[in-house]
């Protein structure tokens, strides 16, 4: 897969939680441009094991100098958010991807509801760029804890102005889902990022007022969550892998110098699908891609973040 | 590399012609001795020199002649160009990845320079050079799609990516193998291949489609297809049907080898960045059996290929006329000598 070799030019603490990372092309030119809503997944290397995470890119699709993405401190995570916080330092090299869009603006919309929960504010940095420019009709409603988590409320408040409805947990504003979606003008798309609950509210209200399922849009990345250790086999390669618990199945086969595919590694994209070819216990799955069908059939797994229980697990690999 | 633009045509009297250094670079797409649809698709890499796939985008000898063809096509038919509104930004994406693609690749042809948005594209076989301000449309005398896309060999689609599919939201078409732009434009994915036989039961067109839905910025990938036409015509439109589906009553024992071509697709696509739409580019190879025929290999493995071709393809490619006849003529230059898998020519 192709990567971009970028350097870390500066990096702020915008909240006591979220650190903004601004990276450059190592050799000094123009970053690929992109369209709002993209990602990256950025690779670091943690004692030795590769980490791979994803994350938005905030920027203005239009500035191809630099790009920005905005990191929330996990302390529960398996230790890619702590060691972007704790270690990875100005000047240093990283290796990110091309950018990738699965969550982008319907360019046929009438009008567009931004919905994000804390941290989930950031994909919509570049998409209110994208809004702007195109002047388009949009409102963004904005949900943090309290004002000091509020990571870019002001700075969004001058891009933005009327377009932007900030709501604070600790001053008691709520966002009012119900309200906001069952008053709409036809031709209207709903967009929403932040913590689950957040999003399945969202999603369930906007279907229950006969939302077209198509005017509804949510990225979601999970981290790969930490499990029970478990067995796998390659068929192809004809290896046999130990996943620990706090590895993916995505990672054990990389440790184990198996090339797979892979794009989002949040479980969204579905690139990094694998074939079952038996299985003698359950798989976990933990993804967005697969339908319910899918997942009950036991005959596709995303290693990205799904596991299993059992003592076989063959994959066409 | 072709320096020297052949003056031919692909209408009427049929000039065109292949020189022997574009016969062997001809991409043949038939690597064994059957034929099945499968999705055949590889990374757009630089491939060897002087082969179709050395550059992004691949200029020939025909590259003037082609382009005149295009004008001719469109002054006839406006309608082979076509773009919605919200294809915009993928219009512009299109101009950069085409100007600075071909200004790298052919600076003897070529060039673009760019002074922050205002930018000066040279095109010296066509004698064209504007300046314009990039992401302005008033900047240039057409659309921006319209005006880079009769500069370039081939057809392109521009797809726009909602609704986990693919819609084919713009496009200039005037080198098609019968299909209409006028029909398919603002259909998807499934919509426009509904009448391709067989792929669908094999769910080709389902993986095909969840592939290109993860294709990547910098990453293109491409693929062959290929039909057979009745003398060097790029325009073999529905729209003008009656100007070559009666040309199929023509081919005879005797002229068989001088009229029917191997038309050949060299189809790539690409990601495009500020848009998130995708460029279907369809450029056009045609061949006819004698020149193939120069290359015994080529000879042979079109046989077998032909001669073992499923009658719902033969069928589709709209062959049926002229099969039996263009297996027999074949079948004088295959001694069943096995062949192995590749499609090189010697």
């Amino acid at each position: 897969m192709s990567m971009i070799n970028v350097k870390v030019a500066a990096i702020e603490q915008v909240t006591p939680l979220v650190k903004h990372f601004t990276f450059v092309k190592e050799d000094g030119s123009s970053l690929p441009a992109f369209s709002g809503g993209s990602h990256v997944v950025v690779s670091i290397d943690i004692a030795g094991r590769v980490h791979r995470n994803p994350y938005s890119l905030m920027g203005s699709p239009m500035e191809n100098e630099a790009y920005h993405i905005s990191v929330r401190r996990q302390e529960n995570s398996r230790g890619g958010s702590v060691f972007m916080h704790e270690n990875v330092t100005v000047g240093m090299p990283l290796k990110i991807t091309y950018p990738v869009n699965l969550f982008s603006l319907a360019k046929k919309g009438r009008k567009h509801i931004l919905i994000a929960g804390g941290i989930g504010i950031t994909p919509f940095m570049s998409q209110i760029a994208d809004l702007k420019r195109m002047g388009a009709n949009y409102e963004l409603h904005y949900a943090f804890r309290s004002p000091e988590h509020g990571a870019f409320a002001a700075q969004l408040k001058e891009s933005c102005g009327d377009h932007l409805h900030c709501y604070i947990d600790s001053n008691a504003t709520r966002l009012d889902l119900q309200a906001l979606l069952s008053d709409q003008p036809l031709g209207t798309h709903v967009y929403v990022c932040g913590p689950s609950p957040m999003v399945v509210a969202t999603l369930e209200t906007a279907r229950n007022l006969g939302w077209p399922e198509n005017h509804i849009h949510s990225e979601q990345f999970l981290s790969p969550p930490i499990g029970e250790p478990f067995k796998i086999q390659l068929a192809r390669s004809n290896i046999e892998i130990q996943v620990s618990a706090e590895m993916s199945m995505l990672e054990a086969i990389e440790a184990a110098g198996v090339e797979a595919d892979f794009l989002c590694r949040g479980g969204v994209c579905g690139r990094c699908e694998l074939d079952v070819l038996e299985t003698d216990g359950a798989l976990l799955h933990n993804d967005h891609f697969l339908t319910d069908s899918e997942k009950a059939s036991c005959k596709k797994v995303m290693p990205c973040v799904s596991r299993a229980k059992g003592e076989r697990l063959v994959l066409d690999l | 590399m072709a320096s020297n633009f052949k003056k031919e045509t692909f209408r009427e009297d049929y000039t065109y012609s292949n020189s022997d250094a574009a016969i062997k670079r001809f991409p043949f797409p038939f690597p064994e001795d059957q034929y099945m649809y499968s999705v055949n698709i590889e990374p757009h890499t630089k491939g060897k020199q002087g082969s179709v796939c050395e550059f992004t985008f691949d200029i020939d000898e025909h590259y003037v002649a082609e382009c005149l063809d295009k004008k001719i096509t469109l002054e006839q038919d406006p309608g082979r160009y076509q773009a919605l509104p919200h294809m915009m930004d993928a219009q512009w994406d299109f101009v950069e990845l085409t100007m600075e693609a071909l200004a790298q690749d052919y600076p003897e042809h070529f060039s673009l320079k760019k002074q922050g948005l205002i930018w000066t594209w040279e095109n010296k076989p066509l004698g064209i050079k504007d300046t314009f301000t990039f992401g302005d449309t008033s900047t240039l005398a057409a659309e921006p799609f319209d005006y880079i896309g009769r500069q370039l060999q081939g057809d392109f689609v521009l797809l726009d990516h909602r609704d986990e599919t693919l819609y084919a939201d713009a496009g200039i078409v005037t080198s098609q193998a019968d299909w209409s732009l006028a029909f398919n434009v603002g259909m998807s994915w499934r919509e426009w291949h509904g009448p391709v036989p067989r792929a669908t039961e094999l769910g080709v067109m389902d993986r095909a489609l969840k592939y290109l839905l993860n294709l990547q910025i910098g990453s293109p990938v491409r693929r062959l297809n290929w039909t057979m036409t009745v003398n060097p015509r790029l325009d073999t439109s529905p729209e003008n049907y009656p100007h070559w589906g009666g040309e199929r009553n023509t081919v005879n024992a005797e002229n068989i080898g001088d009229l029917i071509h191997l038309r050949v697709e060299l189809q790539t696509l690409f990601r495009l960045p500020r848009s998130n739409a995708i460029v279907f580019s369809i450029r056009c190879y045609l061949i006819n059996l004698k020149d193939i025929a120069t290359y015994p290999r080529w000879a042979k493995r079109l046989h077998r290929v032909q001669k073992t071709m499923h009658p719902d393809l033969i069928e589709y490619k709209g062959m049926t006329k002229f099969h039996p006849m263009m297996v027999d003529w074949l079948a004088k230059f295959d001694d069943g000598e096995t062949l192995a898998i590749g499609t090189q020519p010697e």
